[in-house]
């Protein structure tokens, strides 16, 4: 009901005009990627706007997880320019790169917690490492608010293989918040749960972003999280933005491939 | 007419020749594929070395990683050793009893089996059996870690993952590798006073002045220092071949299968180029 009447409100204002009136967090301009003979992105160019929540779509293998990962540089572009911040993460010199990994959470597909660790060591692995100036008790304190807003504070001394696959994305969700990133990057956040799960994880990143105020990029084909979670959608086919706009846009469309995700 | 049918046989000839062009040429581009993989490991093999010297060299050591990896290594491979300790001395002197016996000098047991386990049985098995519990370990640890993305976690979380998880394992397994030789060496002397006792009567103590009496600072120093570079390689080969394992989970398995193939490799080099230097001295 309340969004039916900011649209009623604001009957001119698309979410893509909101998105341009507001700051650019991560500006991508003809960014190219390949492995080897294959080229994976081509001259794709996108904008992530300030507290925004951006979900990339497409197909297995049409580069969104590869994007991603040339924003925090765990892969390098072969051609293009990507800013964070204002900053170009190509040119960026290890230290002044690990700096701005700082200001990024990113949530993997895997969850990627650390295995031999119990879940408040996960935690605690960056909080000691990147913020030195806490004491003991202040750690303690981020890692119990962390953990609480994913809801999983009774897990604290348990290890990631004792989580379920939903826990465990949480509890990845809460090691990349101890950090309070400005941005987050999401890596298929719903891909292996089950519905309610997902639902639960889709949740979860909105209120993220409303209590830490991020701006997010959420890469999925999972369309239920895609519905729950976007402000604005990119679609990517064969490494270029196939089409960008709102869910009501994409929801509306004609063209086959996107009727094909939407249906 | 003669002079056209050479002509034509060659003619007749062109799609079998054309045939082994495409072959030969197949086979070149297939070597040197082979070729580009082998070099580009040694050149990727060199790189991660630099990487972890360079780590090694950096402020932020991660001490209690450090310490909790010499723990495991130790813990893991502790038992292992001390059977395989006691197993050396007891079948090498069981086995050399006899024909020292035949020669008359039975009471050179305790040294000559003193000597080679010193000099080499001890830290040759030692490290062999490191490389297969230790490298195999390492290689799949980091291995899984890679396909699981927790090493690109590390990587983002603005953490070195070379320096937490390379350099303090090579570090543990540097330090440890020789302590465990040490170890083993001790219960192979201990197992090889077991063994004179099953068809003699030595006592604990004659046995023991008797194996010391013939070691020398020299045969001691050279056999101690090979095991630190033992120790070194096989913790650096298990970390190189886990940390650039592919991303399936089959390549776990290959990682951590060459690594102890790498690691043993190194281990006897090692020791090929010990022994000379050693012999030079």
């Amino acid at each position: 009901m309340d969004d039916n009447n900011a649209m009623i409100n604001t009957p001119t204002e698309s979410p893509v005009d909101k998105a341009l009136t507001r700051q650019i967090v991560i500006e991508i301009n003809n960014l190219r990627k390949g492995f080897d003979n294959v080229v994976v992105l081509k001259d794709l160019s996108l904008s992530l706007y300030d507290n925004e929540n951006l979900v990339v779509l497409g197909k297995s293998g049409s580069g969104k997880s590869v994007l991603i990962k040339c924003i925090v540089r765990l892969l390098r572009p072969d051609h293009g320019t990507i800013k964070v911040l204002g900053e170009n993460v190509s040119e960026l010199s290890s230290k002044e790169l690990g700096k701005m990994r700082q200001k990024i959470g990113f949530l993997f597909q895997s969850g990627a917690l650390y295995d031999s660790m119990t879940i408040k060591q996960n935690l605690e692995f960056p909080l000691r490492r990147l913020k030195k100036d806490l004491s003991q008790k202040q750690r303690d304190q981020k890692i119990a608010e962390a953990l609480e807003n994913v809801g999983l504070s009774d897990t604290t001394d348990k290890m990631p293989s004792e989580l379920s696959g939903g826990m465990r994305k949480r509890a990845s969700l809460a090691r990349t918040l101890v950090l309070d990133p400005l941005i987050m990057l999401y890596d298929e956040p719903t891909t292996g749960l089950d519905p309610i799960t997902s639902d639960e994880i889709s949740d979860l990143i909105n209120a993220v972003q409303k209590k830490y105020k991020t701006s997010s990029i959420i890469i999925t084909h999972d369309i239920e999280c895609a519905r729950a979670t976007a402000d604005r959608l990119v679609m990517l086919k064969d490494g270029e933005v196939y089409m960008d706009g709102s869910i009501e846009d994409f929801e509306d469309s004609q063209d086959e491939l996107i009727k094909s995700f939407f249906k | 007419m003669k002079v056209i049918s050479p002509v034509i046989k060659t003619i007749k000839k062109l799609p079998t020749i054309k045939k082994q062009a495409i072959k030969l040429s197949e086979k070149t581009l297939e070597n040197t594929q082979k070729a580009n993989v082998f070099f580009s490991e040694i050149g990727s093999f060199f790189l991660f070395l630099w990487l972890t010297i360079k780590s090694s060299f950096s402020r932020d050591f991660e001490f209690q990683e450090f310490l909790r990896q010499c723990f495991q290594i130790g813990n893991k491979t502790l038992p292992l050793i001390s059977v395989t300790g006691i197993v050396i001395g007891l079948v090498l002197t069981i086995q050399s009893r006899p024909i020292l016996v035949d020669f008359g000098a039975e009471s050179m047991l305790p040294a000559m089996v003193a000597l080679s386990i010193i000099r080499e049985m001890g830290p040759v098995v030692t490290a062999l059996i490191c490389a297969g519990k230790i490298g195999s370990g390492m290689g799949a640890e980091l291995g899984s870690m890679k396909v699981t993305e927790q090493i690109d976690a590390m990587e983002v979380s603005s953490t070195n993952p070379i320096r937490f998880l390379v350099v303090t394992r090579v570090l543990a397994a540097t330090l440890m590798i020789p302590i465990l030789v040490l170890y083993a060496d001790a219960l192979g002397i201990l197992g090889s006073w077991a063994g004179a006792n099953i068809k003699g009567d030595v006592t604990f103590v004659l046995f023991f002045t008797q194996a010391f009496s013939a070691i020398e600072f020299i045969d001691f120093l050279p056999a101690v220092i090979k095991t630190f570079f033992f120790g070194a390689a096989i913790g650096f080969v298990g970390c190189y071949k886990g940390y650039t394992a592919g991303r399936g989970t089959e390549s776990v398995g290959k990682a951590a299968n060459s690594a102890v193939v790498l690691a043993s490799l190194f281990v006897i080099l090692i020791d090929l180029i010990a022994v000379q230097i050693t012999d030079m001295i």
